[in-house]
């Protein structure tokens, strides 16, 4: 790049950022969205909150129910990720450049993940539960799905980053595709992929609270009802549950990340 | 006949560089040849069509009386355990152990079946413990490659070469990333595999001067094309000028 050139970035850059700053200005003029108002609004959500959502005695009765709920939640979201993530494997290994079979099945895998991916959980669940109705296993695979397409790209990442430079050696030995694969590529990426698959875990926790209130499953649902019958108390204990799992499972992945990178 | 017979070699990645242009040259069993030229004159591509690591567009390679860019895909992996390959960054599996690395070298042998279970004879892995002792890294055997030091990974690279087995050593490039005293011992070990084992070696080198110092014969490239082919003392300040062009100044001066 020349200077010429380098002045001219320089100035593009310039350019979006008012453009930005238009769009912005320009878009809550439209919706009438008033910052101001919004942040003077603020005192009196938060007064709500600590008067209503409070964990009273009563409501550690419920405690059991709730923790079973999560329970099948957690496990529900580590189930549909490890499937996903060995499904992911082959997608993955199809669609990264070192270790494509040909192009068409690379391009088949990269297209399955981007359309997985591209549709938002939130819209996967509520075209599964057209399809398949109110039952956990609609929760099931709209996480799956989600997961599926996101553990792909980044396996498809990991092993051309790890392995491109040593699978070359071993096609120079006269080694097998399958050879190749087991000996090198995946020793080489594994932590890596194991990384990712703990990080959709956490990730698939959060988002199955938000899956299980679409699709009527889980703790989500649990929520639901609760927050639909105005038991905020209760509402307030689940969402604590909910935050606890949360830091316990983030807690125990760091420390396995710790261990095998 | 000889070894290997490069005859009319052309390659080109795309339609507007031609990367090889006509190359000739014939390699005899034994023999230790250098091929020197300045970056991008298309030395690792020339070295990576002989064992068809890279399509070959015009011309024939006959390595060992095959055509090599006839060969069917399981006539191919047969032939490239007669190759052995050793690369510039090594390219072993840094989380595998070294012993595990040098194994590497005999998928070529096995079935898939027999390389994914990772089943090796005795002989295989006796074999693989003498190289390690041979090329002075038999201790580092159970150590995880990432923790050798470059000249040590460089030297498990040429186990894993060697213990395929193979007639002919392509280096692309063995030294370029080490220090001159490791270098020197990668050298030696390659000067000595072609004298005690009778195996030819076909190196990729930067440094003129270590060139002139191992080979039996110097193959000058530029540009794709051989402009210099002979004896190691043949060459010349004039030629060495000629396949450098004006691009080669004194670096260091010591």
């Amino acid at each position: 790049m020349n200077e010429k050139a380098m002045r001219k970035s320089r100035w593009i850059t310039t350019v979006f950022l008012i453009i930005i700053i238009g769009i912005t200005y320009l878009s809550a003029m439209i919706t009438k969205f008033n910052f101001i108002d919004g942040i003077a609004t603020l005192p009196k959500a938060l007064s709500w909150i600590f008067a209503n959502l409070w964990i009273t005695q009563e409501t550690w009765e419920r405690l059991p129910a709730i923790l079973g709920k999560l329970n099948e939640t957690i496990f529900m979201s580590i189930a549909a990720t490890t499937l996903a993530a060995i499904i992911s494997l082959f997608l993955g290994l199809m669609g990264s450049k070192t270790t494509k079979v040909n192009n068409v099945f690379s391009m088949l895998a990269r297209l399955i993940a981007s359309f997985s991916r591209n549709i938002p959980v939130v819209a996967w669940s509520l075209i599964l539960l057209i399809s398949f109705g109110q039952n956990s296993l609609t929760g099931f695979l709209a996480l799956f799905v989600g997961t599926l397409g996101f553990l792909t790209r980044a396996f498809i990442e990991s092993i051309d980053e790890a392995s491109q430079s040593a699978v070359e050696a071993l096609q120079a030995t006269g080694a097998t595709y399958a050879q190749i694969v087991n000996k090198a590529v995946i020793p080489q990426s594994l932590p890596q992929m194991l990384s990712w698959i703990l990080f959709m875990i956490e990730t698939n926790i959060r988002s199955a609270t938000l899956v299980g209130i679409l699709t009527g499953t889980g703790i989500g649902y649990t929520f639901d009802l609760y927050y639909k019958s105005l038991n905020y108390n209760a509402v307030a204990l689940v969402t604590f549950t909910i935050v606890i799992a949360v830091i316990i499972i983030e807690l125990i992945s760091n420390r396995i990340r710790k261990v095998i990178l | 006949m000889s070894l290997l017979q490069v005859n009319n070699l052309g390659k080109s990645y795309n339609s507007e560089t031609q990367v090889l242009k006509d190359v000739n040259f014939t390699v005899e069993t034994g023999e230790f040849v250098s091929v020197i030229g300045p970056s991008g004159a298309g030395k690792s591509t020339l070295l990576r069509c002989i064992n068809r690591m890279v399509e070959i567009n015009e011309g024939k390679v006959i390595f060992n009386n095959s055509d090599v860019g006839s060969l069917k895909k399981k006539d191919l992996r047969k032939l490239r355990t007669d190759i052995g390959m050793v690369f510039q960054h090594y390219n072993l599996v840094p989380r595998l152990t070294v012993i595990e690395n040098v194994l590497h070298g005999r998928f070529g042998y096995k079935t898939t079946l027999q390389g994914v279970l990772g089943r090796f004879s005795e002989e295989e892995k006796e074999q693989a413990f003498f190289l390690l002792q041979k090329l002075g890294i038999e201790e580092h055997a159970y150590k995880r490659c990432d923790q050798l030091s470059g000249g040590q990974q460089q030297r498990v690279g040429i186990c894993r070469a060697l213990i395929q087995d193979p007639k002919l050593i392509l280096c692309d490039e063995p030294i370029a990333s080490l220090d001159p005293n490791s270098s020197k011992v990668i050298m030696d070990h390659l000067k000595s595999i072609t004298n005690e084992l009778g195996i030819t070696c076909l190196v990729n080198l930067h440094q003129v001067e270590v060139a002139q110092g191992y080979s039996d014969r110097i193959i000058g490239l530029r540009k794709g094309e051989i402009v210099f082919d002979g004896k190691s003392a043949l060459l010349r300040e004039e030629q060495i000028n000629h396949i450098y062009g004006t691009e080669r100044r004194e670096l260091i001066t010591v």
